[in-house]
């Protein structure tokens, strides 16, 4: 009775970016961007499942954190201005 | 106000009272009138609330869980088959930390199907994290399920009010219900610290990692431990407001009792009448009544029973393979106590039979044997068993 | 950059889910269409538990996970609740993979549709069981290779069709109900803001390609999911008050073994199935128009 301490709250967890630490430690290659080819349409953007890509006005910037290294914005680049490269 | 209600009136009406926002409820018998008028407070306007007819008991306790955690007070109703239907979101609701309040009529288990009392469905869910408390009249309902809302709101756990089927929930009796405004003098507003809401997100029911489970579990058991001093000091407050008193057992003619009954539920006025009519006869007996059996009551019993020459437990359940658990827990309250009672287990009223007064004194008789002869020699008992119709030989 | 497009996103990067996953994918961009003004109901699977560990969380919306059968019983307390409290303007989405759809989930799923709660209902399609390990679905296509549905000497695959839980649903008589793909993000947006804007029970199920589970290089989940629309095995459409419109209609179809062959769970089909396959995928799609 005594160890408890005031009303407990429930079971809740709270937003945070990288809540499974740093998952580019999964990596075994690493998108790069050649800028000079960037036409800025986005596609890399809008298909990375891991929210690792934002938009700057230069082009892509890739989030080396988080990028797990799937390779699909490579893949669906349509001017092939990523590559993937080994680490 | 006294009215002849039903349990399961008294409990609809103590939701109603309770000014509960969401209820979610699936029909079962014998709890299904408290679907039906609570429905009916609802289409009438008296009671300003959303009724999810959910479709099944799953969905009726999973929708209370969503509700619960959107910072909504929350009502649901079942029985036995419906209860184990919603086992499951049982463990969920308490781990969320949802004071959900749920009546349960208690109703027997299927197979064979019954439709009538006793309490093996409740007591099947014994773990799952609830408060239990069982009620021995439809006043003890009504007023149940008004503490009942205190204790879970202030300690952030789910609470079950049990009553017999049939016995209490179809049996009109005089109830006391108090105006609205003593109870919502007694029953402040729900208010939930961190619900859903997109202006502070949070996630309810992340993954418990090893590095964490334990510890929630923990917090679970420390809450249900409080839970004790809550249920006393709201019963103080009940008392207070209303002039009923409520405990965590009930004592009944028990403290210079050599042999005493102990009991749950209905079963509680019927003993207490035997009681009596040895107490006639100058026969030192007694009765204890557990009302929370979640918690259960360690030093309320020890102080209680700890005195008497020999207990007989009645009870309307069984874990195959052991005892009753009543029974189990009162005999695990008395490990590392130096003087302890001996202690008989009577197994009865299954299914709806009939628990009659001979059956009680039958249990009066065995407990006085044991004190006589300092010894029990069978823990163990089922009590108007017929054994003839089905070929049993025990 | 196309109105759709939002910049914020409310789906958390360094979550656990595989490299290259679909319903990750089909969840981030879900909440880019509904913004911050939503509760999720999570139903057990691998977005949920991908997204959760305690004490931290991918999601900026409020979110709540309960069990594996019951998103949209949940759902249905929180709108509920909400409207209770006479809140407006929060969306409830509920948000379940296939098995949680199709199988465990479906009686929930019915009740609060037939209900008519006004909540979103999302399923994330990745064809099996992946979260415990690929195991067959009714969602599974049929000939698919899953733990449970291994290829043997007997029997080669799933021997049963898809379940077609979008109509289903549309049976109920929900108001709006889609089909989408992660490959088609911009279709997958508008849906769901029509979703949203629709008042009562709606429904969206979106075909999620699962590079473990399909067995295919991570790199190319977008372009099985495309080839499934291109080739008419997954088709894009919406049924808005019960009448059918297909959305994204291929010029002319591909040939179903180019998505087949991508796809390490379909790579022991003879040419006879896959022609049986085919078959299939002709009637559906001249059923619905896609030509």
């Amino acid at each position: 009775m005594k160890s408890w301490r005031g009303p407990p709250v429930p079971v809740a967890a709270r937003p945070s970016v990288g809540s499974s630490g740093r998952t580019s430690s999964w990596r075994i290659q690493k998108p790069v961007v050649n800028l000079k080819r960037c036409t800025r349409c986005r596609m890399c953007w809008i298909f990375c499942p891991d929210v690792a890509i934002s938009f700057t006005k230069r082009g892509p910037a890739i989030n080396h954190d988080y990028c797990k290294g799937c390779g699909i914005c490579a893949n669906e680049c349509p001017a092939k201005a990523i590559t993937m490269e080994a680490l | 106000m006294k009215q002849a209600l039903t349990g399961n009136e008294a409990a609809a009406i103590a939701a109603k009272l309770a000014r509960v926002k969401v209820i979610s409820a699936y029909p079962i018998t014998p709890q299904t009138a408290v679907v039906e008028r609570l429905a009916e407070f609802v289409a009438n306007g008296e009671l300003d609330a959303e009724f999810i007819k959910v479709e099944s008991e799953h969905s009726a306790l999973s929708a209370c869980i969503g509700a619960a955690a959107t910072g909504t007070r929350t009502f649901t109703a079942t029985s036995s088959q419906g209860l184990m239907l919603m086992s499951e979101m049982l463990f969920v609701a308490s781990g969320l930390r949802l004071p959900i309040v749920m009546a349960n009529a208690n109703r027997s288990l299927s197979a064979p199907l019954s439709i009538w009392c006793d309490q093996q469905d409740s007591m099947a869910v014994r773990d799952s994290g609830w408060v239990q408390l069982y009620c021995e009249n439809n006043q003890e309902v009504l007023d149940s399920v008004l503490q009942a809302y205190r204790v879970a709101e202030e300690l952030l756990l789910p609470v079950m009010v049990c009553f017999d089927g049939f016995i209490l929930s179809h049996t009109a009796e005089p109830v006391d219900i108090p105006g609205q405004a003593e109870v919502d003098e007694f029953l402040p507003p729900y208010k939930l610290p961190n619900p859903l809401d997109p202006c502070r997100p949070v996630t309810m029911g992340p993954v418990g990692v090893p590095e964490c489970y334990e510890e929630f579990r923990c917090m679970l058991q420390e809450a249900t431990r409080a839970s004790k001093e809550k249920l006393i000091e709201v019963g103080r407050a009940f008392w207070k407001h209303f002039r009923r008193r409520y405990g965590l057992i009930e004592r009944y003619r028990s403290n210079d009792a050599d042999v005493l009954l102990l009991t749950m539920g209905s079963l509680g006025s019927s003993a207490k009448d035997i009681v009596d009519s040895y107490r006639k006869r100058g026969e030192k007996v007694g009765l204890v009544r557990v009302r929370s059996f979640r918690p259960f009551p360690v030093k309320e019993l020890i102080d209680a029973l700890g005195s008497a020459k020999a207990v007989s437990v009645l009870e309307k359940d069984v874990s195959p393979g052991s005892a009753g658990a009543l029974f189990l827990d009162t005999a695990a309250a008395f490990i590392n106590v130096k003087r302890a009672p001996l202690m008989l287990d009577f197994i009865c009223g299954l299914g709806g039979r009939d628990v009659s007064s001979l059956h009680i004194r039958e249990a009066v008789r065995a407990a006085t044997r044991a004190a006589e002869i300092g010894e029990v020699r069978k823990a163990v008992r089922w009590l108007g068993l017929r054994e003839k119709l089905v070929g049993l030989r025990i | 950059m196309r109105e759709e497009l939002v910049e914020e996103e409310l789906f958390a990067p360094g979550h656990r889910a595989c490299a290259g996953c679909g319903a990750t994918l089909a969840v981030r961009l879900a909440l880019k269409a509904l913004g911050k003004n939503v509760i999720v109901a999570n139903a057990t699977g691998c977005v949920e538990v991908i997204s959760t560990p305690y004490p931290e969380t991918a999601w900026r919306v409020p979110w709540i996970h309960a069990a594996f059968e019951n998103a949209a019983a949940v759902a249905s307390g929180v709108e509920a609740a909400l409207k209770s409290l006479g809140r407006r303007g929060v969306k409830v989405v509920a948000i379940a993979g296939d098995g949680g759809t199709a199988d465990i989930g479906l009686q929930a799923l019915s009740g609060a549709v037939e209900r008519g709660h006004d909540f979103i209902y999302i399923c994330y399609d990745n064809e099996a069981y992946m979260n415990t390990g690929i195991q067959r679905s009714s969602a599974t296509p049929f000939g698919a290779w899953t733990t449970t549905t291994p290829v043997g000497r007997v029997k080669r695959g799933k021997d049963r069709p898809k379940k077609d839980v979008p109509a289903i649903i549309a049976a109920h008589g929900a108001p709006y109900v889609a089909t989408a793909s992660v490959a088609y993000p911009i279709d997958l947006i508008k849906k769901l803001r029509k979703a949203a804007a629709t008042e009562g029970p709606t429904y969206i199920h979106i075909h999620c390609p699962c590079p473990p589970g399909w067995r295919f290089d991570s790199d190319k989940m977008i372009e099985v999911a495309r080839l499934a629309v291109l080739s008419g095995a997954w088709i894009l459409y919406e049924i808005k008050n019960g009448r059918l419109n297909v959305t994204i209609k291929p010029p002319k179809r591909r040939p179903v073994s180019d998505y087949l062959k991508m796809q390490g769970r379909f790579k022991h089909l003879t040419d006879a199935e896959i022609a049986e396959i085919q078959r299939t995928v002709d009637e559906r799609c001249r059923h619905l128009g896609v030509g």
